[in-house]
């Protein structure tokens, strides 16, 4: 295991290090210290590695990555696993704005609260939130799913396309042709492969769930609509 | 009639105001109930370049020999963080338009024609092809608010990287592509359902303000290794902030569309009243550079309706390093062009007014989905076309440069201008020909 | 486009750090806000006085404003000098005499006023204005700070955060404001007076428009939300402590983090990273259209 502290080299030393492991390399398991909020750490990741990172870090973390495992023991700032391509990043603490954004695969896991805008224009990523969702959550989500444990924020599912939701506690209110929808056996199915996948046992009952997708009105346009845009 | 009848009704007369478009247009929106969706740029007559004429040699000034005498037109885009700034033969470039507004034949034409003369193409918003990469020698690939395939194999195959944070056409606005274009290659590789209408988001998703942006373009460095440079692309509204926090944030090169720059589709009334003139926003841009001591280390690109080498010749004089052409390109591949007036006659139009490119049914086959439409465009033919396009732009732009007495296009100055009328005179700071007037400016400045 | 930061100390054995905390506070968000910084400093407070602190050019004659002041009170004025700034106290009763001897002079600008608050804010990079105004050895129960990236506005002194427009009030912002011109227009016929261009400054008159209209600091934070169209993150100082405000879309960044000791405002996790108990501290995000606020009564 190799041991990186951010005290003591650059985040940029980092990335290069990692951006450097060719892909039969020895060197897949990393230890980050002293994150202390920097941006960018881990990002552009693209060997089946494990990076554990302790303490918060700031933007963009694990940003664009591809086949790593990126664990953060701490809280994430804005756009942890953003076009996230495969692989897993897990946020022990909790998440600010943007988590997953435009995320095509793999998966994210947070432990806490997710902020505001949590999945917006995902495109294939799974991303599972132990705790709450801020508002604008999934906004214009076009494919994967976001399961929430607790509650989602206000507009949920904004202009969504047809990524799936699934929330066990309040919804504050639905976005522009977002709409719940019936809660069928392949939903729990799904459900109950990324609570396995998101480490959470059968303590949690997949019934619970709500589903919430797109109603598809706004695939084209039609003037009496107009009031949604 | 009898000459009674003659005092007793007045000529028919038509409104400025209330003209033969505008009553067509309030007609077609009670029909329809939705807006007018086209294609292009600002069509509207603006103070545009043709305003401004240059001042060529005389007594005062001697000119350049053609052909032995050298008028050098390189430029190196990205000097100021990338380890690897792009390296253009001449400074005109390929804007960014998607693989989806344009059939893969049309952009394989525009990597073929821009690597015959070593320039760059730029994709748009539906990201990377691989035909386009393998066809264009150096290539841009742009970030976008929708991040429609996005991908980091992509961003690492990329010469350089655009953020695009708006378009000329609709500064404020995104993408926009209709469902008669969301083939199952678009719908693919944009991760949407085939056939649907796109809607696009206009903020990018995880940055919001130039104090983030330096943010998210520091994680673009890192995730490339520092390697490419990076330009900030911007529709032209307020140019001189933009250029200002594009510089703040880090970008190493700025792209300033103005309102004659062409989008895919967009609202008629967004292409028409928002975003000022590409002529008016160029000293603005320059004097924010400038002041910040980074003109020329910086690089500025402008876009928006340069047809000729005149206008690229008067870009750089007002302090551009390199210029950008879109709609151009796309007419010189065969876009408008006379031969297909039958179809275009067919389509309720006719050649060089044909916009509805959003509608997907272009029968040069550019700015279509259709594989039979598309199949019309031989990209090696085009390519060509292209080439002999830009070839003649370059030399335009020399012809004018060495009259002007400069052994480079970028010695080009704001002095070696003079304007026709009192808007181009203070939109591009340049004196009224004959006078030593710039209004808004007092004599000696 | 900025970086903004508040403290408020819960623990009066704090108070002598509050400088040297803020300091550290401002440091890391000097990326996104090279151009200016500026902070108050809630400190002490000498019963029945009131503070002003001034902006002087190097030029500047202040024994001569001093002995003006000195003449028209009666009395003499004790005064310390920060860099390019100066602050001094008067009898609260004096108040009105000392803003008239103040106007006859040019080369001065107040600003901020009240009894406890010191403004202080220059051009340059944070970490050298910090050190220019001597940040370090401050103290004092609360402050709030800003790093700034002028957007539509000039580098200038002046155009620097905090903006005061009231005693004991200032405000700092992160974002923009997209209708500041008209607001502008409404405030200054109410008789509020400006200085720049800057949307800030207006935002800091709409604050006090209110509380002068008797509302209070809760409701006129609310009333930004009716009032104001735009993207922004407020943070206000008061006499008492700071308030916290994001605008209904909320996409500027916003962090608090609360112990036992102390509560901090951040745009960036990275300014609160140096505090005590950070590590064990409840870190968290303001929600928007929400007003917070910390108060010590």
């Amino acid at each position: 295991m190799l041991t990186v502290d951010l005290a003591h080299g650059s985040v940029r030393e980092l990335n290069t290090a990692l951006h450097r492991l060719a892909a039969d390399s020895n060197e897949t398991h990393w230890r980050v210290l002293n994150p202390r909020g920097q941006h960018s750490i881990a990002v552009g990741l693209e060997q089946p590695v494990l990076v554990e990172i302790e303490g918060h870090v700031g933007y963009y973390c694990a940003g664009m990555n591809k086949l790593a495992t990126v664990v953060v023991d701490g809280n994430a700032g804005q756009g942890v696993a953003e076009n996230m391509m495969s692989g897993k990043v897990w946020v022990k603490g909790d998440a600010s704005q943007a988590a997953g954004a435009t995320g095509r695969g793999g998966l994210l896991v947070i432990d806490g609260n997710a902020s505001a805008r949590c999945g917006i224009s995902m495109k294939g990523i799974d991303i599972v939130v132990k705790g709450s969702v801020g508002h604008l959550s999934a906004f214009m989500a076009q494919a994967g799913n976001l399961v929430v444990l607790q509650d989602a924020g206000e507009a949920l599912g904004d202009s969504i396309y047809e990524a799936h939701l699934y929330v066990r506690g309040k919804v504050h209110s639905l976005g522009a042709d977002c709409v719940e929808k019936p809660l069928e056996d392949e939903h729990k199915s799904e459900l109950r492969r990324l609570l396995d996948a998101a480490g959470i046992n059968g303590s949690v009952d997949v019934g619970e769930f709500r589903r919430y997708g797109s109603a598809r009105k706004l695939y084209h346009f039609h003037v009496e609509n107009v009031g949604q845009y | 009639m009898t000459s009674q009848d003659r005092w007793i009704h007045t000529p028919p007369r038509k409104s400025a105001t209330f003209d033969d478009a505008s009553i067509a247009e309030i007609r077609r929106a009670a029909t329809t109930g939705i807006y007018d969706i086209r294609g292009g740029g600002a069509k509207r007559k603006l103070p545009h370049f043709d305003d401004l004429l240059f001042l060529g040699a005389s007594i005062s000034r001697y000119p350049l020999e053609g052909y032995r005498e050298k008028c050098a037109t390189d430029v190196t885009v990205g000097t100021r963080f990338a380890k690897t700034p792009i390296k253009l033969k001449i400074p005109i470039t390929i804007a960014g338009m998607s693989f989806g507004s344009l059939s893969a034949q049309a952009k394989e034409a525009l990597g073929r024609g821009a690597s015959a003369v070593g320039t760059s193409t730029t994709t748009g918003d539906g990201g990377m092809t691989p035909e386009e990469r393998q066809h264009s020698s150096i290539l841009i690939y742009q970030v976008l608010p929708s991040r429609y395939g996005m991908n980091p194999d992509d961003l690492r195959k990329a010469d350089a990287i655009e953020v695009v944070v708006g378009q000329g056409a609709k500064p404020g606005g995104g993408g926009m592509l209709l469902g008669q274009k969301i083939s199952k290659r678009v719908a693919e590789m944009r991760v949407l359902p085939e056939g649907i209408d796109q809607r696009s988001a206009c903020r990018h998703p995880d940055w919001t303000g130039p104090d983030d942006l330096e943010i998210k373009i520091q994680e673009l460095r890192e995730i490339t290794d520092w390697m490419k440079p990076i330009y900030v692309k911007v529709g032209a509204s307020r140019p001189y902030y933009d250029t200002m926090l594009a510089v703040k944030s880090g970008a190493d090169a700025v792209v300033l569309d103005g309102m004659q720059g062409g989008t895919a589709a967009t609202q008629e009334v967004f292409i028409e009243h928002v975003g000022i003139p590409t002529l008016a926003a160029i000293p603005p841009a320059v004097a924010a550079l400038q002041e910040l001591g980074q003109h020329r280390k910086v690089q500025l690109i402008v876009s928006g309706g340069l047809r000729n080498g005149a206008d690229v010749a008067k870009a750089l004089a007002l302090g551009a390093d390199a210029v950008s052409i879109g709609t151009a390109a796309l007419i010189a591949l065969g876009d408008n062009d006379p031969h297909l007036e039958n179809e275009y006659r067919a389509l309720g139009t006719t050649a060089g007014a044909y916009d509805d490119w959003h509608e997907g049914r272009d029968p040069a086959g550019i700015t279509t989905q259709d594989p039979e439409l598309a199949a019309r465009l031989d990209p090696v033919i085009a390519g060509h076309k292209l080439a002999n396009y830009l070839s003649v732009l370059t030399l335009e732009a020399q012809t004018i440069a060495r009259a002007c007495g400069k052994s480079h296009v970028h010695n080009l100055e704001p002095e070696d201008l003079v304007a026709l009328t009192v808007e181009a005179a203070a939109m591009a700071r340049v004196p009224l020909a004959g006078t030593n007037w710039i209004p808004g400016r007092s004599g000696n400045e | 486009m900025c970086g903004i930061a508040g403290l408020f100390l819960k623990d009066p054995r704090l108070e002598a750090d509050l400088g040297t905390m803020l300091a550290g506070m401002l440091s890391p968000l000097s990326d996104r806000g090279p151009d200016s910084a500026g902070f108050a400093v809630y400190g002490a407070e000498t019963p029945g006085h009131l503070k002003f602190t001034l902006r002087i050019t190097p030029a500047f004659d202040l024994d001569r404003l001093l002995k003006s002041l000195r003449e028209r009170l009666g009395a003499p004025i004790t005064h310390r000098s920060h860099g390019t700034h100066v602050v001094f106290s008067v009898p609260a009763d004096q108040a009105s005499l000392a803003r008239q001897a103040l106007a006859a002079f040019d080369d001065v600008a107040v600003v901020g006023s009240g009894r406890r608050m010191e403004i202080f804010k220059e051009v340059g990079l944070p970490d050298d204005v910090s050190r220019q105004f001597g940040l370090q050895s401050m103290s004092g129960t609360h402050a709030i700070g800003h790093t700034r990236m002028a957007t539509e506005s000039a580098v200038t002194t002046n155009g620097a955060h905090p903006f005061t427009t009231g005693d004991d009030q200032c405000l700092v912002h992160n974002g923009s404001l997209s209708n500041h011109h008209a607001v502008r227009r409404e405030l200054i016929k109410k008789g509020l007076s400006f200085q720049t261009d800057n949307d800030t400054e207006v935002a800091a008159g709409f604050i006090t428009a209110r509380l002068n209209d008797g509302g209070s600091l809760q409701q006129a934070m609310e009333a930004c939300l009716d009032s104001l169209d735009g993207f922004y993150t407020f943070v206000i100082g008061t006499e008492g402590g700071f308030g916290v405000l994001r605008d209904p879309i909320a996409c500027k960044p916003a962090v608090v983090a609360e112990t036992d000791r102390l509560v901090a405002f951040g745009t960036e996790y990275r300014a609160l990273v140096d505090l005590p108990g950070i590590e064990s501290a409840k870190v968290w995000e303001p929600a928007p259209a929400t007003v917070y606020r910390w108060e010590l009564h």
